[in-house]
């Protein structure tokens, strides 16, 4: 498989505050690549590098083998888009401009969109099932619909690789999965690559090909769900007793905590 | 753009054009548009020809202002005059009378007052290479009180005659003293407009978020800053001139947003539209109400605005 984005040794965070520490690895066409790890760990920096939102303090991110760092960012955002844990939304646009947004990056200044930019948007709007909300106000919609909305903009983007920073963890399990399955399907049918910064261990091990533990800012295990959700490495990253079982259907490993008095280890 | 929304802009459009030729008849002597072609009313029309130039500029140049810091700031309520133009004009102004500068060199102090006190804002509020939307309006607040406590300790020092000039500042003035002045403003106000309508796409983007708009493509800090600098030249340059003239910036985006909705790339031509007439219409009221009288602008706009705003905001609320 071809290689799409080539970290190496890559640093950064905030002020002071060095909160990746010399990260490398590489993500493939195609993957579904989940990124998990505790609290403060660094994977929405990590995301945040890896989308320019975010300049690094040392290291390089190359994009099909250009440095990220001198390509103009509107190229940038016409091969990658982002989405989102929540987006909360000040002014009255409608669901269908918001979407449109998305076409930013492929227009010129001063350049009004065309048909092709709506059936795009249309498209994006069908796909994610939200066609039907498109004359809406974006403050009128729950919280599932609105993060439909979001990743229908960013698919407007068209990119090959798309971001997204805990994009379930607001919804009910019902609008998880239905979210989760259209970004496995965009990853199957359009080859869409995804980089998915995750909380939930067993939804990372579900759908994700490839999962990265990151620890203090640094990568702890880099593999197929199999390797990476071992109750040893759990436990040693999140402090925390679990047994890993395997999923009766999809036969991935399954997370099941172990509450504190059960366990029988003193919490320290 | 839609059919329904190119019909109101055109609607905005017709209005304006009906406003100015009403605008132009009336004053302290009504005159019929034959009479004012005449040969000898010819001072006359130019005299309101430059007064009504002078209310559109004022008006659209606050608004559009209003309408790039309010998607810049993410915050419907932000003002023209947010990051201390207002306050530092003032403060330049009074000085000006105090030192008995002549009157002529008046705007030029005062926009040297405003433009320093963005600055001094602006500063406060960076951090690095970056400024923070939240520390923005704190220190714009915090300076803005500050300077005007400076003030007020100016004006309770001096004699009345300086006080009678610094009420010419707090409640605006659209009479035209000097028409090169009028020019330079409009030159500036004009060509600022345009350039907040080039960011008009930027604007839809960061009025989503700083980061949503880095995602599309949007050099966010350098668009923030290009604003921030375009706002203040249009805001000190008018200030500088007409003194304070409140709630037009506020009220008469959140009115267009009613309108024809949040899309900057239909808002700001509607809004740049709707000020005009609503200044040129507050200020035909100023001339003619007690006439000879006249009416400080600022009066009417916040007897006509706040009423407008409240019943804005309370609407709002019963929707959500």
């Amino acid at each position: 498989m071809q290689t799409l984005i080539d970290v190496n040794s890559l640093s950064g965070g905030y002020d002071k505050n060095l909160v990746i520490k010399d990260l490398s690895f590489e993500v493939k066409k195609g993957e579904f690549l989940g990124i998990i790890g505790p609290n403060g760990s660094g994977k929405s920096t990590l995301l945040k590098l890896m989308s320019r939102a975010l300049v690094p303090r040392s290291g390089t991110i190359a994009l099909e083998g250009k440095d990220i760092k001198s390509m103009d960012l509107k190229e940038f955002c016409r091969k990658t888009a982002f989405v989102p844990q929540d987006t909360v939304i000040n002014f009255s646009f409608s669901v269908e401009e918001i979407v449109l947004m998305g076409r930013i990056p492929h227009l010129r200044r001063m350049q009004f969109e065309t048909k092709k930019d709506f059936s795009i948007a249309h498209n994006a709007l069908s796909l994610t099932d939200t066609l039907y909300i498109k004359d809406k106000e974006i403050s009128e919609l729950s919280a599932g619909e609105r993060q439909r909305v979001v990743i229908a903009k960013a698919l407007a983007q068209e990119p090959m690789l798309l971001f997204l920073d805990e994009p379930t963890s607001h919804l009910d399990i019902g609008h998880q999965a239905q979210i989760l399955d259209l970004l496995k399907k965009m990853n199957r049918e359009k080859d869409l690559t995804i980089v998915m910064v995750m909380h939930d261990l067993n939804l990372a091990s579900e759908y994700c090909s490839r999962i990265i533990l990151l620890d203090h800012g640094a990568i702890f295990k880099n593999d197929s769900p199999e390797e990476v959700l071992t109750y040893q490495n759990i436990e040693t990253v999140y402090k925390t007793v679990v047994v890993v079982k395997k999923n009766p259907v999809s036969f991935k490993p399954y997370v099941i905590l172990v509450s504190g008095e059960r366990s029988g280890c003193p919490q320290e | 753009m839609t059919r329904s929304i190119r019909r109101k802009i055109l609607f905005l459009f017709v209005i304006l054009i009906g406003t100015v030729l009403l605008a132009i008849t009336r004053g302290s002597v009504n005159l019929t548009l034959t009479e004012l072609l005449l040969h000898e009313n010819r001072p006359i029309l130019y005299l309101r020809l430059a007064r009504i130039l002078m209310a559109s500029l004022a008006g659209s140049g606050l608004a559009v202002s209003g309408v790039a810091l309010q998607a810049v700031l993410r915050n419907s309520l932000a003002e023209p005059y947010i990051l201390g133009t207002s306050s530092g004009a003032g403060l330049g102004a009074i000085l000006a009378i105090i030192i008995g500068i002549s009157s002529a060199y008046l705007p030029v102090v005062a926009f040297l007052g405003a433009i320093l006190t963005t600055i001094l804002v602006y500063s406060m509020a960076s951090q690095g290479n970056k400024v923070g939307v939240q520390s923005l309006i704190l220190s714009g607040v915090i300076i803005s009180i500050a300077l005007s406590a400076i003030i007020v300790f100016l004006v309770s020092m001096s004699s009345n005659e300086a006080l009678h000039g610094m009420m010419w500042w707090l409640w605006g003035n659209l009479q035209v003293y000097d028409i090169r002045l009028l020019f330079i403003v409009a030159f500036i106000v004009i060509l600022g407009i345009i350039a907040i309508f080039i960011l008009a796409q930027d604007l839809n983007a960061i009025s989503i978020g700083e980061e949503e708009a880095i995602h599309l493509g949007i050099n966010t800090e350098t668009t923030k800053k290009i604003l921030f600098f375009i706002t203040a030249m249009i805001t000190a340059s008018l200030v500088s001139i007409c003194g304070i003239i409140g709630f037009v910036g506020l009220i008469v985006p959140h009115m267009m947003r009613l309108l024809v909705g949040p899309n900057h790339r239909v808002l700001i031509p509607a809004t740049c539209l709707a000020s005009a007439i609503f200044m040129i219409m507050c200020d035909m009221f100023s001339r003619t109400i007690l006439s000879p009288l006249e009416i400080p602008i600022g009066v009417i706009t916040a007897l006509i605005g706040a009423p407008l705003f409240i019943i804005l905001l309370k609407k709002k609320q019963r929707i959500k």
